[in-house]
């Protein structure tokens, strides 16, 4: 395989709901590209379309009123409209899922190794006594302690971390090119996060697979990731290297965003500066720019529809001249702090 | 394990010891009910009743003539009815059970998979047509008096196309012992099961059904989908097996219920002589001891039927081993 081959592409990927009210769009037009062992993390609020955006992806809506569009190619395979038998030779084979609750993720009458068993065995064809030695050492792998005992476990036996692990190890259990992590650490605590993190970024390492990390935690993403991606209602409003978009963000949410972390370094401010509002309803989308309502920086050109631009590497969805952005920014920041 | 097993088993003696005295206490002791008036018939002198109270133990107290009830019952096994005299209690019993048993058996596998096969179905293809007919049909099932289907199915089966070549092989009714001929007990059966079992595909298919649907919006379902380990596994793996818990709570009632005598109607209808309709029976006629043994049976099969209940849900749900 080639390594700059892409391993995923998405294009313009749309997921609306049939409501009473109308239909409500929940992602518009997303679209990313991954390369093999990288690792993206997805930020934005709750409701920004992340967690709708990779679930379409897999074809896990199961809303009836679900209605997906665009293109999701993994490997040269369209994966959206795929059939299900040819999909599920893909789920869990070479794409496995994390997802955010490890309380309700698992199945509660099944030992967490027969379900990793479960897995292993639908997609090759291992005696049961090797699928759940595999399973004894993918425990050991995601750092359970005694491994031997805990595959017999039922979830409500273990914690909170340790059912989270027992999930890793289950979307790793057949070594998939791609790992998709629906916010894995937010039901856990703090150290916990850190360990289970860890764990991700070493398996990219061990493991080889790219990691697409979603979640609303900046400083997750600014532990592991390679690239970000920036969401707002539905839309990719940024996207670049890790090291950039935290250097110089270029959209003005990702301003707001990352000026509501407090500063390590430098003086302290009077107070951290939020971003005034709440993001739109899905059912009453603004016109043009989704941020324009609560953008400082609006003006004339925002009420048509930004679309993502800019320089290759890095780029945002945003009306403002590139040339000058970043001096909007310090003066914005500059203002947060006391003189 | 095995402490938890005695101590449940200790539980349900105590619960039948219980049952027999409140039985026992209703049917003797209640003003009114004074059994030897019973046994001595219609204007009986009062020194006829005094012999009477006297050869029965009727003139002693309470507690002794409940044990003695007791031992009668279960030691000698020599109680006769108040009613037939010379009807030996016990046996009589003994001989409607097996009726009973067959009966509510036999039911029961027809609706037990009746029902997994209508609520996984119409589960699985909810809002579908297929759905929504199973929905119907199990609607129906459920309406249908159990007595009116028993003799649709007699009026059909025994006189109408009996002679056709449908119904030619249908015997005629009443009970067949399994040991005499295992074929003409099936035979004798099938429409009975059929017809007791109706109601309950019909009301476990639809238990079942919301049951699943519910389950099937849990995440771990989601999970399971995402192992890409195909929709019928999700299903029946993930999805049916945790909706079980609903489904085996309501079969050891009924089972329970229909055991200690539930299916009257349907033994009534079809001529089987069984539980349902010795007690009923008795119950006309006021038959103390014969009321006193069904009710003492019925009991046990109800306390037993909860603690196989209680056994598969040990089996089926692990987070109720743990609670143990």
């Amino acid at each position: 395989m080639l390594t700059d081959a892409p391993l995923l592409v998405v294009e313009n990927l749309c997921v609306s709901f049939r409501t009473e009210g109308g239909v409500v769009p929940a992602v518009s037009g997303v679209s990313f590209s991954l390369k093999q062992r990288e690792i993206l993390g997805v930020v934005g609020e709750s409701g920004s379309g992340k967690s709708q955006t990779l679930l379409a992806m897999l074809g896990l809506i199961s809303s009836p009123n679900a209605v997906v569009t665009g293109s999701v190619r993994f490997l040269g395979q369209e994966l959206l409209g795929l059939k299900r038998r040819a999909l599920d030779a893909v789920r869990g084979r070479q794409i496995g899922m994390i997802f955010q609750d490890p309380m309700t993720a698992l199945t509660p009458v099944h030992t967490i190794g027969n379900q990793i068993i479960e897995q292993i065995r639908a997609h090759e064809r291992v005696s049961r006594a090797a699928a759940r030695k595999r399973a004894v050492d993918l425990l050991d792998a995601v750092g359970l302690p005694s491994p031997g005992s805990a595959v017999d476990r039922y979830p409500h036996q273990l914690s909170g971390g340790m059912r989270q692990r027992a999930v890793i190890a289950m979307a790793l259990s057949c070594n998939p090119a791609l790992l998709i992590a629906d916010e894995p650490t937010t039901a856990l605590d703090v150290t916990v996060q850190a360990q289970i993190l860890e764990l991700i970024g070493r398996l990219r390492d061990e493991f080889g697979s790219a990691v697409i990390l979603v979640t609303h935690d900046l400083g997750v993403v600014a532990d592991v990731a390679d690239r970000v991606l920036v969401m707002y209602a539905g839309r990719v409003v940024e996207e670049g290297a890790k090291g950039q978009l935290f250097r110089e963000p270029l959209h003005p949410y990702a301003w707001g965003l990352f000026g509501s972390i407090p500063p390590m370094h430098g003086p302290r401010p009077s107070r951290l500066t939020a971003i005034p509002g709440s993001p739109p309803k899905l059912s009453q989308m603004p016109q043009g720019c989704a941020f324009g309502p609560r953008c400082v920086f609006r003006h004339e050109a925002c009420v048509a529809q930004p679309s993502l631009g800019g320089a290759t590497g890095h780029r945002s969805a945003c009306f403002l001249p590139e040339v000058g952005r970043q001096d909007l920014r310090r003066t914005l920041a500059a203002k947060a702090v006391p003189a | 394990m095995l402490a938890a097993f005695v101590s449940r088993l200790g539980q349900m003696a105590l619960v039948m010891f219980g049952i027999s005295i409140v039985a026992f206490l209703i049917f003797f002791a209640t003003p009114g009910a004074d059994p030897s008036a019973r046994i001595a018939g219609r204007n009986a002198s009062q020194e006829t009743l005094a012999q009477v109270r006297h050869d029965f133990g009727l003139d002693q107290p309470m507690p002794v003539q409940y044990a003695l009830m007791m031992k009668r019952l279960f030691v000698s096994r020599d109680l006769t009815s108040f009613v037939n005299r010379g009807q030996k209690v016990v046996p009589t019993v003994l001989q409607a059970i097996p009726v009973t048993l067959s009966l509510v058996f036999g039911a029961a596998v027809f609706w037990v998979i009746g029902g997994l096969i209508v609520g996984v179905v119409a589960g699985a293809t909810r809002g579908t047509w297929l759905d929504r007919t199973l929905m119907i049909l199990s609607l129906i099932g459920v309406s249908i008096p159990v007595f009116w289907l028993g003799e649709v199915a007699n009026l059909v089966t025994q006189s109408r196309w009996h002679d056709s070549f449908l119904f030619s092989w249908v015997p005629p009714l009443g009970y067949i012992a399994f040991t005499d001929d295992p074929w003409g007990w099936f035979k004798a059966l099938i429409i009975p099961w059929f017809t007791l079992a109706t109601l309950y595909i019909g009301l476990y298919g639809r238990v079942l059904r919301a049951s699943i649907i519910e389950t099937m919006q849990e995440d771990f379902i989601r999970t399971a989908r995402a192992k890409g380990i195909g929709e019928r596994r999700v299903l029946l793996r993930h999805g049916l097996r945790t909706s079980l818990v609903a489904f085996v709570t309501m079969f050891g009632l009924d089972f329970g219920a229909l055991v200690g005598g539930g299916a009257l109607l349907t033994e009534v209808v079809f001529g089987l002589q069984g539980v349902g309709k010795l007690t009923y029976g008795a119950l006309q006629t006021l038959d103390l001891p014969m009321i006193l043994a069904t009710v003492i049976y019925a009991s046990f099969f109800v306390v037993m039927a909860n603690f196989i209940v209680d056994v598969a849900f040990v089996l089926i749900d692990p987070r109720v081993r743990d609670a143990h």
